[in-house]
């Protein structure tokens, strides 16, 4: 994956140079290890601040809502649906974006390799299917299939769905898996279990908000977290508010969201996020028929009625 | 001057003992493993700090700033007297000792207290709690490559802030009271074996110089003060500074020395409680008026305040330094990768165009 770089910097400057676009939106080395930052290039000169490797696991659709300019942006294929996503929904217009595909092969869990690793981890090195680390005293060499992030794990959407220029020949996409083991468990508890369970693991929420804010569904102007006048969710540190912040935010970004993990990984305490919004993403799937970000000409079911679908309620 | 302080012996094979002990008078914490990381918690029975880790995600200031505070409660209830009265909440904190905290984050209550505690203004709540903690800090032998506290105006066995500097060594501890309150505690437990004149000082010393050899990382900010606030805050790298962030809490609810808070009233039924809330400058709701008009509506005019307040504002308002100890969690917790150290060159550096 890390040879992407070369033709995403080419594309990136070609289209820079022909003005074809003012900015591109992209990854640069970290100041860390095992971290990138988000930025934007806008002049053909400074192209080599791109990077990529297999830390770029950060959702760029994030930073495309109400912006005017015209875009070339870096899409892996969790990155591309949530752009199709912010197109439906009126955030970007397609024509204002050129999508740069890159055929994924999973971003790692930085996290999870350092819990592994036997002390601070210095310095991170990849080639095509490992991930070496180095510590004082250390080294350490992980297979990439081991370490990846818990959503890329179980991605069957790994190429870009929409795109214009593509870096790379398709990857093979996974099939054949359930994606839903972790979900199944808890759809049999009963009510108080689901409680109890639910409380567990927000027990150390410290209700930063960076799950919601690294989602690129969360672009309201205001969170209703936030809304004040009234004010629905209470701002301490309350197990019910928590709750509530959790439960309505995943609600709402059912049938939207891809499964992209940017909110799991943004979070500094490790709670596990995804649960919740994997299970309506189950639910979408099942009722439905639906997984997010796949097409731009259809609405997603959540804010369309059809005769046929499966509730009784509104017939 | 103060009387040079001694260093005391505590051996370890009596230091649960020891602990024990002092359990009976005061609320120990200290650091425990958990999951994925150490935590400071209450130390049960039978529960000792396990001073083996790196720094801890979440500083301590919770323990003097509480996420969620309750300041007052009242009745909603017509038929009581007191009933719209404000009533303080009682709050009688118990005595305890904090064992293993690192220089840096015992130093951050130092940074926070002009907001808390001067001579015209008293935060009760923040006083009292300060009061009632003994910090026994661990001198930090293991930094992270994201420490730089030593260019923060502290350093791995800085003893400002702390009350008892505890350093280990082979089958003891070197304690060291730095304050009243410290040398109260080591007469508590009757730890007051002296070490030889001289020699624990020595490698001590020796200790503290190798220790800040191993803080590699740095900020700088030895031009801040000169600098024209008005020319960092039209700077043009505001822009591709505030790129990335999202405007989460993380880089201010980890950091020490972060104090800003939000008054909210909470009712239920017929009675309601006044309380404090931990609050960012990263949030759009902070600064927004009455009016509806937020001086600070935009991304990048929030992430602007949190490094002019910490690097700029604070430094010309206090003269105490930058408002960070160089503690580093924002930088590894950051899920954008925003780097204060990057930040501050930028600033520290800065030459408007003429
Ligand atoms: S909820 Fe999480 S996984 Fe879903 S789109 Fe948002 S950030 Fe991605
Ligand atoms: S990122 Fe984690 S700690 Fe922050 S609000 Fe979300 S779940 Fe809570
Ligand atoms: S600097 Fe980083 S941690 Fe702070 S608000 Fe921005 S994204 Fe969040
Ligand atoms: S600004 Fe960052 S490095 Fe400085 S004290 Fe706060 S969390 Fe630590």
């Amino acid at each position: 994956m890390l040879e992407y770089i070369h033709k995403i910097r080419e594309i990136a400057a070609d289209l820079l140079e022909k003005k074809e676009v003012e900015m591109v939106i992209g990854f640069r080395k970290g100041t860390v290890p095992m971290m990138n930052e988000p930025t934007f290039v806008n002049r053909p000169e400074d192209i080599t601040a791109l990077a990529w490797d297999s830390h770029c696991g950060i959702n760029l659709a994030n930073y495309l809502p109400n912006r005017k300019e015209r875009i070339a942006i870096i899409a892996k294929g969790c990155d591309s649906r949530n752009i199709v996503t912010h197109i439906i929904e009126n955030k970007i217009q397609r024509e204002q974006l050129v999508i740069i595909g890159v055929p994924c092969k999973g971003m790692v869990d930085r996290q999870l390799i350092m819990n592994r690793s036997e002390g601070e981890v210095l310095k991170a090195l990849e080639d095509d299917d490992n991930i070496i680390v180095r510590g004082h005293g250390f080294e350490k060499r992980f297979r990439k299939t081991e370490v990846l992030q818990k959503n890329c794990e179980i991605c069957i959407h790994r190429n870009p769905i929409l795109y214009d220029k593509l870096v790379a020949d398709k990857v093979e996409e996974k099939a054949d898996m359930d994606r839903y083991e972790d979900i199944r468990p808890i759809e049999t508890m009963d009510p108080k279990e689901k409680l109890d369970f639910f409380d567990k693991i927000l027990e150390s929420c410290i209700r930063c908000y960076a799950c919601r804010n690294a989602c690129p569904l969360c672009y309201c102007p205001t969170c209703f977290v936030d809304e004040h006048r009234p004010q629905w969710v209470g701002k301490s540190q309350d197990s019910t508010d928590i709750r509530i912040f959790h439960f309505l935010r995943a609600y709402h970004c059912a049938g939207r969201c891809t499964d992209c993990g940017a909110c799991e990984r943004a979070c500094p305490v490790g709670i596990p996020v995804r649960l919740l919004t994997k299970k309506l993403e189950k639910d979408c799937l099942e009722l439905f028929q639906w997984e997010a970000g796949m097409t731009i000409d259809i609405r997603p079911p959540l804010d369309t009625y059809k005769p046929g679908d499966s509730d009784n309620f509104i017939k | 001057m103060a009387p040079v302080m001694k260093f005391i012996r505590i051996d370890k094979e009596n230091w649960e003992r020891d602990l024990q002990k002092l359990r009976r008078s005061f609320r120990l914490i200290g650091p425990v493993k958990a999951d994925q990381d150490c935590l400071f918690k209450t130390l049960g029975e039978g529960e000792f700090p396990d001073f083996n880790f790196l720094n801890t995600r979440l500083s301590l200031k919770s323990l003097v700033l509480p996420q969620s505070e309750n300041m007052f409660e009242y009745s909603l209830d017509q038929s009581r007297e007191d009933c719209h009265i404000l009533k303080e909440v009682k709050r009688n904190p118990t005595q305890c000792v904090v064992f293993g905290i690192r220089p840096c984050d015992a130093f951050a209550f130092l940074l926070v207290k002009p907001n808390f505690d001067t001579p015209e203004h008293e935060d009760p709540y923040w006083k009292q709690a300060y009061g009632a903690i003994t910090l026994v800090g661990l001198a930090c032998d293991t930094p992270c490559s994201t420490c730089f506290c030593t260019s923060a105006g502290c350093g791995p066995y800085h003893e400002e802030g702390l009350d008892v500097l505890l350093v280990p060594a082979d089958d003891h501890y070197l304690a060291k009271a730095i304050t009243e309150k410290g040398k109260h505690l080591l007469k508590a437990v009757d730890w007051d074996t002296e070490t030889a004149p001289g020699v624990a000082e020595k490698e001590i010393e020796a200790r503290r110089l190798a220790a800040e050899k191993r803080i590699t990382s740095f900020i700088s900010t030895d031009h801040l003060k000169e600098k024209v606030t008005i020319d960092l805050y039209d700077a043009p790298f505001w822009e591709d500074v505030a790129f990335s962030c999202i405007n989460c809490g993380i880089c201010t609810y980890v950091c020490p020395t972060c104090w800003c808070f939000d008054i909210q009233d909470e009712t239920r039924g017929k009675s309601g409680r006044r309380m404090r809330n931990w609050d960012s400058c990263m949030y759009p709701l902070f600064t927004l008026h009455a009016s509806g008009h937020n001086p600070r509506g935009m991304k990048i005019q929030r992430v602007r305040q949190r490094f002019m307040h910490k690097l700029k504002y604070y430094v010309d308002k206090y003269n105490n330094g930058i408002q960070c100890v160089g503690c580093g969690r924002c930088i590894r917790l950051c899920p954008v990768n925003i780097d204060i150290r990057r930040v501050g060159e930028l600033m520290n550096n800065y030459k408007p165009i003429a």
